[in-house]
């Protein structure tokens, strides 16, 4: 799960990390009155949104006057923000965080990610900073620090300090930035953080360390025991057709195709995205099912496809292992005779109770056009819009 | 032979009287595998599925001598479970949760580190389908009936996909040594790399099909084992070709984070270590047979 930079920096506040001062404004006279608050000379007027490149996307802005201020939240708010991560689609600016301008001498890359070659959780950091990581790793990879942590100790200072001197801080700033790493290092166990990234971390002219921008991402696997953090979910920021998903219980990623997907188990899912790209169409959507599915789940997730209007064929794929054919068969059916389905079904059924899932769909007489094999499935999916056509 | 579990193989069932669990305890009993217990604390002293239930893993293994546990035990409670597994001195774990923290699986494979390399206990999955030894013993929750015994060794990430390699060779009259499902979760027990070096040590095996996906650099790791150490031929596919970048796919370590990742680079790397790509998912029944017949 992703939150917004505001919410991570005051996570990052609660842990002793210095942040620039700031405050959340929903209208641009919020936005005037929040830089009165917090006075000096210059702010930084910057877009909420579920991303990063938002400045190249012209989501944050400098100001020098309140006046300004007040203009650039009115040209932001209620805007959809395209960046480099969003898709075409954007993202929606519903909120803005105002902030006092730094004068930064320089910025340093900060980040904590799982290593999964090594299983632990790995510190990155350059003395690079301010650009995307990627960019870092193209254009100057020798200034790349890494460490493992250790699980069974944890971070350990002399490893920040190899890290501080590494990324060639002043030797008065080692010490507070030793601080700083083993800060984000203890909140990232107490939350389940799957990732960390300050960046720019600003060491400013007069001498301090100031996180400028934060990234957050949590384990959804391990939101079971943070309700705090559970609360931060901004549902504004998700696909609607995803949010939807989730709160069904089903996984489901939409993509830009014609052809609705509906399968069990995620590599058969992906695997069967492949198929219908290899046959000469263009998937709509990931969507796994899960193991036990009933007819009442597959009705759900018939809905959840249709409800993208680029949809001009679905094919359902099942191998049913723990699922039972003859259910999935009786859910195909519910769907078609309880809801308007305007396009071909393809149906492929292979696994338990196989022979009972296609009587069902042949007895019940709805026009699924069924396929016996993987590849049968693909090609006929491509087809039945051809055909249509 | 076969690799990880046999008609002898003793098993206890971790959580088995859960409803799920007790499902493919029945299902796995029928099928030959030999489970002698279960765990569930506080439940100790009953009978569940046939067998005694013990409230800790050390009484039961004292009590079954089991040497191989699965775990149905839910996500919460699942990291715990796999490590009082190791400390009761099981060899081989199936854990089939799915949904276990990131960290919980840190801490489990630190854990596991206390034991010296040959003492160490395998874990299989988390988040997957378990292992089947066709016509000896299932530790797992396939559909038992797709497969027919025989020589080749499949290792995949994702059940489904294992179902469809095992149904595809049973089609064309070809049968299975075992299937191992390492998981979709970004931190396996096991590798791939770890049942390969098993399958080319096992005498019933002549040929591996190995079964991966986008997210992870562990394909690539054991397609570099399987050229510079293998003498069996090894037949992959990667699933996800066409996921976009950035995205879970379903299984929390479907994703392309970094280089390397994508399902393309993985297929280029494999070939290039002299692994027999399938190019679609529909063509293991006509790959592994003429791969068997080299």
């Amino acid at each position: 799960m992703e939150i917004h930079e505001y919410q991570a920096k005051a996570i990052l506040a609660d842990y002793g990390v210095a942040i620039p001062e700031g405050g959340l404004a929903y209208s641009p006279e919020q936005a005037a009155y929040r830089a009165s608050e917090i006075g000096g000379e210059q702010w930084v007027v910057k877009a909420q949104i579920h991303s990063g490149a938002r400045g190249k996307a012209g989501g944050i802005k400098v100001c020098s006057h309140e006046r300004e201020v007040a203009d650039a939240a009115d040209a932001l708010l209620g805007k959809r923000l395209v960046t480099q991560q969003t898709g075409e689609r954007g993202k929606g600016v519903y909120r803005l965080y105002v902030e006092a301008a730094v004068a930064a001498e320089s910025e340093i890359y900060l980040g904590f990610v799982l290593d999964r070659s090594a299983e632990r959780l790995m510190v990155v950091a350059s003395a690079a900073g301010g650009t995307d990581i990627e960019e870092i790793v193209a254009r100057d990879p020798g200034s790349i620090v890494r460490v493992n942590v250790e699980p069974a100790v944890g971070l350990q200072s002399f490893e920040a300090r190899e890290i501080a001197f590494a990324v060639g801080l002043d030797p008065s700033l080692v010490p507070p930035a030793v601080q700083l790493m083993t800060a984000c290092h203890r909140m990232i166990l107490d939350l389940d953080t799957t990732m960390l990234e300050i960046n720019p971390l600003a060491v400013t002219t007069d001498g301090r360390l100031l996180a400028l921008d934060a990234k957050m991402i949590f384990d959804d696997n391990a939101l079971f025991r943070h309700q705090d953090v559970s609360e931060l979910r901004d549902k504004s920021q998700e696909d609607p057709r995803e949010r939807t998903a989730v709160d069904r219980g089903l996984s489901y990623v939409g993509l830009d195709g014609n052809i609705g997907c509906i399968i069990n188990g995620a590599g058969l899912a992906m695997a069967t995205m492949d198929m219908i790209k290899h046959a000469g169409g263009e998937p709509a959507n990931f969507l796994d099912i899960g193991g036990g599915a009933s007819a009442e789940r597959v009705l759900k997730a018939f809905r959840l496809v249709l409800s993208d209007d680029n949809v001009e064929a679905v094919l359902v794929n099942i191998f049913a292992g723990i699922n039972r054919c003859d259910w999935v068969a009786e859910g195909v059916v519910q769907a078609l005779r309880q809801l308007e389905v305007p396009v071909p079904v393809v149906v492929r059924l292979s696994g338990t109770n196989v022979d009972e899932g296609r009587q069902i769909l042949a007895d019940a007489d709805v026009g699924v056009i069924t396929a016996d094999s993987l590849a049968e499935a693909g090609s006929r999916a491509v087809e039945s819009i051809r055909r249509a056509a | 032979m076969s690799i990880i579990v046999d008609e002898t193989t003793p098993v206890v069932v971790q959580g088995i009287t859960g409803r799920i669990a007790t499902f493919h305890t029945d299902d796995m009993a029928e099928y030959g595998t030999n489970v002698v217990g279960g765990v569930t604390p506080g439940k100790g002293g009953t009978t569940h599925c046939g067998v005694d239930v013990f409230d800790t893993m050390k009484q039961a293994v004292a009590a079954t001598e089991a040497t191989a546990s699965i775990v149905f035990v839910p996500p919460p409670f699942a990291a715990d479970a796999i490590m009082e597994a190791a400390d009761a001195g099981i060899e081989h774990c199936v854990c089939i949760t799915e949904g276990i923290p990131v960290q919980d699986m840190i801490r489990v494979k630190r854990y596991l580190r206390r034991y010296q390399h040959a003492k160490r206990m395998c874990l299989i999955g988390p988040n997957c389908a378990g292992v089947i030894s066709p016509g000896k013993s299932m530790l797992g929750i396939m559909p038992s009936h797709i497969y027919q015994r025989g020589p080749v060794g499949i290792v995949s990430r994702s059940g489904t996909l294992g179902y469809e390699a095992a149904s595809q060779l049973s089609a064309v009259g070809i049968g299975v040594s075992t299937s191992v499902g390492i998981g979709g979760d970004p931190i396996n027990g096991s590798s791939f790399l770890d049942h390969l070096k098993r399958f080319e040590a096992d005498g019933e095996t002549e040929a591996v099909v190995m079964i991966g996906e986008i997210g992870g650099l562990q394909e690539a790791q054991a397609a570099v084992y399987a050229r510079d150490h293998m003498h069996k031929p090894v037949v992959g596919y990667i699933a996800g070709l066409t996921a976009p970048k950035g995205r879970t796919m379903g299984h929390a370590g479907a994703i392309v984070s970094t280089v390397g990742e994508s399902a393309a680079e993985k297929v280029q790397i494999m070939r290039d270590c002299g692994v027999t790509m399938v190019k679609l998912p529909s063509d293991f029944g006509t790959v592994v047979p003429r791969v068997l017949r080299r």
